[in-house]
């Protein structure tokens, strides 16, 4: 062999090893994707201390990079308007942690102010969420519902559109149980497996976590 | 059609049919017998040729490696021990360029000292005054017998005793004064002496201590000239060091990647704040490669440095490089390690400011940011540590240079020998493989006749009954011709 044909070989190396690299499919970005939605319909209000328990952990867990935004779910929550608060992570680690700071404020200051809502759009609000995640363009996403998961509408609302929840995580947090649902446990039963087979119909991937002691698991991916 | 279909030749009967297939199959295999064994015979003795000839090549490859490791292994040894020689060689001319550039203030030295007790000597063999020439006069005339009864001879006589004695005392006197200054001539002469046994005791230890040189340089010379005859011993010799060798110089690599996986942790964290802490290249944090980079850079350095110092001889281009040259490479790599190291120390305090700042987040998010305040009151302490560590760590791991070029070294000759073993276990494995093949294949034979039994067995009778009968007729030929 000619050691004049040596750098074609290295490049033709290199570039089947990008050609290789390159059908293995599109690239997923490493960066995550968190959109919370808050019911502040009725008496769930009173659980918002949890709630911020919950975006704190979760504050603590993103990085450089990751998206995230908490929103409201009142009576139309397919709105912009009902996001509390939302952030890119910048690039710089110690940016990132006083926009971190910064959200936390914001969110304090919300749930002290907060006025409980008539209507329950959780629907709308897993739209918008699914909206605000596919433009940050974040890779891994998670939604994160943080409510009784009863869904109250009002008058002349359409809410019975399919979701596009492929690749998504959605994550019902904190469903407590109503007192309906402790005449008649069928209905909480079968309130979250609605709430499944809509997630899962969608290409989306449901979890329920109860047990706030168990934070961990918010943004584990199975 | 299955192999039920085929194999049931009688339909309501299985035992009837296999006995039929049993037959069929025997005779089949008795009028083949010969061809089988054959067939079996030399597809056994190919496969083993095959083996056998793979073996050989291994052999053949095992030999050259042998050849190879054992001129690789000289070429090394001899190497190393040119190097020792030339050392040893420096040393001397260092010694000898030293205490003869002093040899002629010594020599003058000991000719100044010399002539000082010389002329020391001759001043301390000066004699003593000699007596007036007239005493021997007095004496002749003392020695006259006294006159009987003349009390002026007496007196005269006794005059000259008395003048004689006093002249006898003085001469005494002056010669004692003479010995007395001769004793402190002598007596100063002593530093003198001194001064030379000193100066002849120094060329003494000179002389020793090139004389222990020339005995060690004799011992290198001796092993040189084994390594030349590329003696068993000294193959022996160079092999069993160049294993010692691996495994140090393994150990302490191993540490040095210890300290470079500490001084990659002491940077990575602030080089996120530089280059990003989101941006990922092949799967890996770029703040973690950029940092990774600095320490490789940083080694590089080291390398270098200790390349120019001629301490490691892993580039031949930079050992080759004139004096001149050279040393301003020593300053050149010098500086800019010392200011990577500087960098780092930076880049170490910045790990904690950040530290620091990602514990107050962590604190408000967890809602107790009290106890921060109790805890940072001795954080200097930690700070500290990482910028010492920042800065010394680059320069600790320059001398990783070392241990890398006894590594690289002995690798050659460990996975010569390594290479070695493995051919000689591959070669043993295909003879082995071979060998079994044709026995599998003289046992496939048997088992071929095993399976024909019954043929072979009636053939075996009729071949006995042919040769009674033969025999029987040539008996009774040889009878009837009797």
């Amino acid at each position: 062999m000619k050691i004049g044909h040596k750098p074609y070989l290295i490049f033709l190396v290199v570039a089947a090893f990008f050609l290789q690299s390159c059908s293995d499919g599109p690239q997923v970005p490493n960066t995550r994707g968190v959109y919370m939605l808050m019911d502040t319909s009725g008496t769930y209000t009173k659980e918002l201390k949890q709630a911020q328990r919950v975006i704190n952990y979760v504050l603590s867990q993103l990085d450089s990079g990751d998206s995230f935004a908490v929103a409201r779910v009142d009576t139309g929550s397919f709105s912009e308007k009902d996001i509390v608060a939302k952030v890119t992570f910048q690039d710089q680690p110690s940016k990132a942690n006083q926009q971190k700071r910064v959200f936390r404020q914001k969110i304090d200051k919300f749930v002290k102010t907060v006025k409980g809502s008539a209507y329950t759009d959780i629907t709308g609000g897993i739209l918008q969420g699914i909206e605000f995640l596919n433009e940050a363009g974040t890779g891994h996403n998670t939604i994160l519902i943080f409510s009784d998961l009863k869904e109250e509408l009002r008058k002349g609302y359409k809410r019975n559109i399919p979701l596009s929840l492929n690749q998504y995580s959605v994550v019902a947090l904190n469903v407590t149980k109503l007192r309906s649902d402790n005449i008649d446990p069928k209905e909480y039963l079968d309130r979250l497996a609605s709430w499944r087979l809509k997630v899962e119909s969608g290409g989306g991937e449901w979890r329920v976590i109860n047990d706030m002691a168990r934070l961990e698991k918010i943004l584990q991916r199975k | 059609m299955t192999f039920n279909d085929v194999f049931m030749l009688v339909p309501s009967s299985t035992g009837l049919s296999g006995a039929i297939w049993f037959v069929v199959l025997t005779i089949i295999f008795y009028m083949a017998r010969n061809h089988a064994h054959k067939g079996i015979l030399s597809f056994s003795e190919s496969i083993h040729n095959a083996f056998r000839l793979s073996a050989r090549s291994v052999k053949l490859l095992r030999d050259i490696l042998i050849i190879r490791n054992r001129d690789v292994l000289l070429a090394q040894g001899r190497e190393a021990t040119e190097r020792i020689i030339e050392r040893e060689f420096e040393r001397i001319d260092a010694t000898v360029r030293k205490d003869l550039s002093e040899y002629p203030a010594l020599h003058r030295h000991l000719n100044e000292e010399v002539t000082v007790i010389d002329e020391s000597f001759k001043d301390s063999t000066d004699v003593p005054p000699t007596p007036p020439a007239w005493v021997k006069a007095v004496e002749a005339v003392a020695k006259i017998p006294a006159a009987k009864g003349d009390p002026t001879v007496g007196n005269i006589l006794e005059d000259i005793h008395q003048s004689l004695v006093k002249s006898s005392t003085r001469a005494l006197e002056e010669y004692r004064k003479a010995s007395s200054k001769r004793h402190q001539i002598l007596q100063k002469m002593m530093p003198h002496w001194r001064n030379v046994l000193k100066a002849l005791t120094q060329v003494d230890k000179s002389v020793n201590s090139l004389l222990a040189r020339s005995v060690t340089i004799d011992r290198l010379m001796h092993d040189y000239e084994d390594i030349l005859k590329g003696t068993e011993k000294s193959q022996r010799m160079l092999s069993s060091s160049s294993m010692t060798q691996f495994f140090i110089a393994g150990f302490v690599l191993a540490i040095a990647v210890g300290g470079a996986f500490i001084n990659f942790n002491l940077i990575a964290r602030p080089m996120s704040e530089m280059v990003g802490g989101a941006d990922m290249i092949l799967g890996f944090k770029t703040s973690s490669i950029a940092a990774l980079v600095i320490i490789l850079v940083e080694i590089s350095l080291g390398l270098f440095l200790m390349e120019s110092l001629r301490i490691t001889r892993l580039f031949p281009v930079i050992g080759a490089l004139d004096d001149k040259m050279r040393i301003k490479m020593v300053w050149i790599t010098f500086v800019f390690l010392f200011a990577l190291a500087s960098v780092e120390a930076g880049l170490a305090y910045m790990r904690e400011i950040l530290m620091e700042d990602d514990s107050a987040t962590s604190a408000a998010l967890r809602g107790d940011g009290a106890l921060l305040a109790v805890e940072s009151s001795a954080l200097w302490i930690t700070t500290a540590a990482q910028m010492g560590l920042g800065f010394i760590l680059p320069f600790a791991l320059t001398f990783v240079a070392i241990p890398l070029e006894s590594f690289i070294h002995s690798m050659r000759t460990v996975l010569g020998t390594a290479t070695v073993a493995f051919l000689r276990s591959l070669e043993w494995v295909l003879r082995v493989l071979g060998n079994l093949v044709r026995s599998f294949g003289k046992i496939f034979v048997h088992v071929y006749d095993f399976l024909i039994f019954l043929p072979l067995g009636i053939e075996k009778l009729l071949n006995k009954e042919g040769g009674k009968k033969s025999t029987a007729s040539a008996s009774s030929n040889i009878g009837g011709v009797l």
